[in-house]
This record gives structure tokens, C-alpha cells and sequence, in this order.
């Protein structure tokens, strides 16, 4: 008697682990996914942050001294913090005096010609006004830099739009290349002025002339 | 059949090895505003150039290269060569052995993956273009 239920649990007990292991080796009963159907399928994926150059991608590593270079996240350690490109904020760097960039080739100590001077610049769009802080470009740059190549210095005088900033003109020449980049985060960086009291967007001509209106 | 079967698996293999390729060539993610210069570097057997922006803002000021150096605000925008740079104009300002190492070692700068074109690397242009379209993974 024992015998036999000795037999049946053994047989209930090889049963399940049968059935264990089939379960184990048919994953292929699994709904069937394709990846035409992922979200967010032309989405760039999060950059990784500062690597190091050996692993940056466009850093050859056969060449030896590709390991000899700084890894950026070594000396951005001590920085201020952004969100975006370097990951840095260069600006409140340089006024927090965690950097000390030479203001000439061989580190006299020259002082910076710093110009303390807010541009306005009247935004045609429901986004808010433009202001131009002088003070924060004149910190890194000289006049020659931006006037009157890329800047006529006359008001009125410099047409543009967000397009030809993406594209690399006005603004672009630098903003999205090195210094702070054009994404949305950074925004109202410069539409920062909100629109006076009472302000409304300028009707378009194909609204004004609808004859249904 | 068992021809067949090879097949399959050299067709697998081929396709997996295609992926990875595929998967590696995405993967730059290099610091932004790194400029890559390849003016003459691949047609004269270097590697391209790769300037970390980086590196040289947070020891000089915006002005003392683009306005001092006359260095032109735009990628391989300078056509800067070797004997420029020995004649003490644009990197070898600097570059001399004064103020920063000299040019003898060469694989400082010339450090680019061979065949990177001129470019600004994360430029805002460069993040504009949506991916390049992969071909999704077949499922059996």
C-alpha cells in the first residue's frame, strides 16, 4: 500500500517537473510582437552623458592617445550644472570663478571689457520678447566677434527668425553649436519678456479678409 | 536539408553582423560642440581632427581664439594645415611647447575615427534630421 502511494506521489512529482520544463522551453507560444509598433519609434535616445573619449564614438581607439585625453566628465566635475549640452553651465561657471579662462593667449591679467547693456527685441508671435544680455556674451567675447559680421549694431537692422537660428545663422552661429543648444528646455533662456498687459497676436491677412467671419 | 540549414545559419549570422554594424555606426555620442576637422587629414593618410571646445573654453575665453587667433567661427571654416600651424598661426599659437604641448604629438588632435567627416558634433542641425530609418527585426 505504502508502495503504491510512494509510486503515485513519484509519478505526480516527475509529472510536474515535466510540465515545468515544457513551460520553460516554449517561449514561442508568446504573443507575437513586432517593433513596427514601438512608441516613440523615431525618438533619439537619451545621450549619454559626457563620456569619455575612447567611448564617445568618434574618438579612433587605435590610436594610443585617444587614452590619453581628459574624459570630460573629470573636469566637469567641480562645474555648475545644466541640462543641456555640456552639461554645464558655462556662464554661471565663469561668474562663480569655477573656471578662470584666460582672456588672452598667454594669461596677462587683462581684464574682460565686460558691457552690461539688455537688448529687447520685439517678438512678432505669441512667444515672449527676446532680451539680449550683453553682459553675458562680453564676458567670453569681443565686439569684433559678433559686430558687424554676424550682427549689424543698429536696431532694427537684424532680421531673423527660429528656422534660420536652427540652420546655423544669427544666433545659430554659436547657440546650438557650443553655447547653450536650441531645444525646447531652453526656450525662454531668451523669450524671457513677457508681452505687455492687453497684448494680442496680429491677425493674419487670410483671417482679416474671410468674408464668413 | 542540411545545406539548408547552413544557409539559414550564414544568413543569420550575415544578418547579425549587418546589425551590429548598424547599431555601432549610431552610437556617436561624442561632447558637444567637439568640432571634427577633415580638410586634408583622410586625403594625407591622418586621422581627422577632433577639437574638444570643452577643453580649451574652460581655460580661454570665446575671444582670445576667434577674435586674437582669427580663428573663423565655423566648422573647417580656417583651412588650417601643418605648416600653418609650425608657422605659429591658428593651433600653433599656442601649440609650441610654450603654452601648451607641441605638435609632435600628433595623435593628440589627429584622433578622429578615419572618415568622420567636418562637422560640429551635437549641433542642434545634427539632432534636427530624425534618425536614420532601421529596418525592423523580423519575427518568425
Amino acid at each position: 500500500m505504502n508502495k503504491a502511494i510512494l509510486a503515485s506521489c513519484a509519478f505526480l512529482a516527475f509529472g510536474m517537473v515535466s510540465v515545468q520544463s515544457q513551460a520553460q522551453q516554449a517561449p514561442a507560444s508568446a504573443p507575437k510582437q513586432t517593433t513596427a509598433n514601438t512608441f516613440n519609434r523615431l525618438l533619439q535616445k537619451p545621450a549619454e552623458k559626457n563620456l569619455e573619449p575612447a567611448k564617445d564614438g568618434i574618438h579612433d581607439t587605435e590610436n594610443d592617445s585617444t587614452f590619453v585625453l581628459q574624459p570630460p566628465k573629470v573636469a566637469f566635475d567641480s562645474l555648475v550644472k545644466s541640462e543641456f549640452g555640456n552639461y554645464v553651465d558655462w556662464v554661471k561657471s565663469l561668474r562663480q570663478e569655477k573656471i578662470r579662462p584666460r582672456t588672452d593667449r598667454l594669461g596677462s591679467d587683462e581684464e574682460q571689457m565686460v558691457m552690461d547693456l539688455d537688448i529687447v527685441r520685439e517678438v512678432r508671435g505669441t512667444m515672449p520678447d527676446v532680451v539680449f544680455p550683453h553682459k553675458a556674451h562680453t564676458e567670453w567675447l569681443q565686439c569684433s566677434n559678433c559686430h558687424p559680421d554676424i550682427f549689424v549694431p543698429q536696431q532694427g537692422a537684424n532680421r531673423m527668425n527660429m528656422s534660420s537660428i536652427l540652420l546655423g545663422q544669427k544666433c545659430g552661429v554659436c547657440h546650438g553649436k557650443v553655447a547653450f543648444p536650441v531645444v525646447t528646455n531652453t526656450c525662454r533662456t531668451c523669450h524671457s519678456k513677457p508681452k505687455p498687459e492687453g497684448w494680442k497676436p496680429s491677425k493674419s491677412a487670410a483671417s482679416l479678409e474671410n468674408p464668413w467671419q | 536539408m542540411k545545406i539548408k540549414d547552413f544557409a539559414k545559419s550564414v544568413y543569420l549570422g550575415l544578418l547579425g553582423m549587418l546589425m551590429v554594424a548598424a547599431l555601432s555606426i549610431s552610437t556617436a555620442h561624442a561632447e558637444y560642440g567637439d568640432v571634427v576637422i577633415n580638410n586634408y587629414a583622410d586625403a594625407a593618410g591622418m586621422r581627422p581632427v577632433v577639437f574638444p571646445h570643452w577643453y580649451h573654453r574652460i581655460r580661454f575665453r570665446c575671444k582670445v581664439c576667434h577674435a586674437d587667433l582669427g580663428f573663423q567661427l565655423k566648422a573647417g571654416g580656417n583651412n588650417i594645415t601643418m605648416e600653418k600651424i609650425i608657422d605659429g598661426q591658428f593651433c600653433g599659437a599656442c601649440h609650441n611647447g610654450e603654452i601648451a604641448w607641441s605638435i609632435e604629438n600628433c595623435g593628440m588632435c589627429h584622433s578622429g575615427v578615419p572618415g568622420t567627416p567636418t562637422q560640429i558634433h551635437g549641433s542642434t542641425v545634427q539632432r534636427l534630421v530624425a534618425p536614420s530609418y532601421k529596418e525592423m527585426t523580423k519575427t518568425k
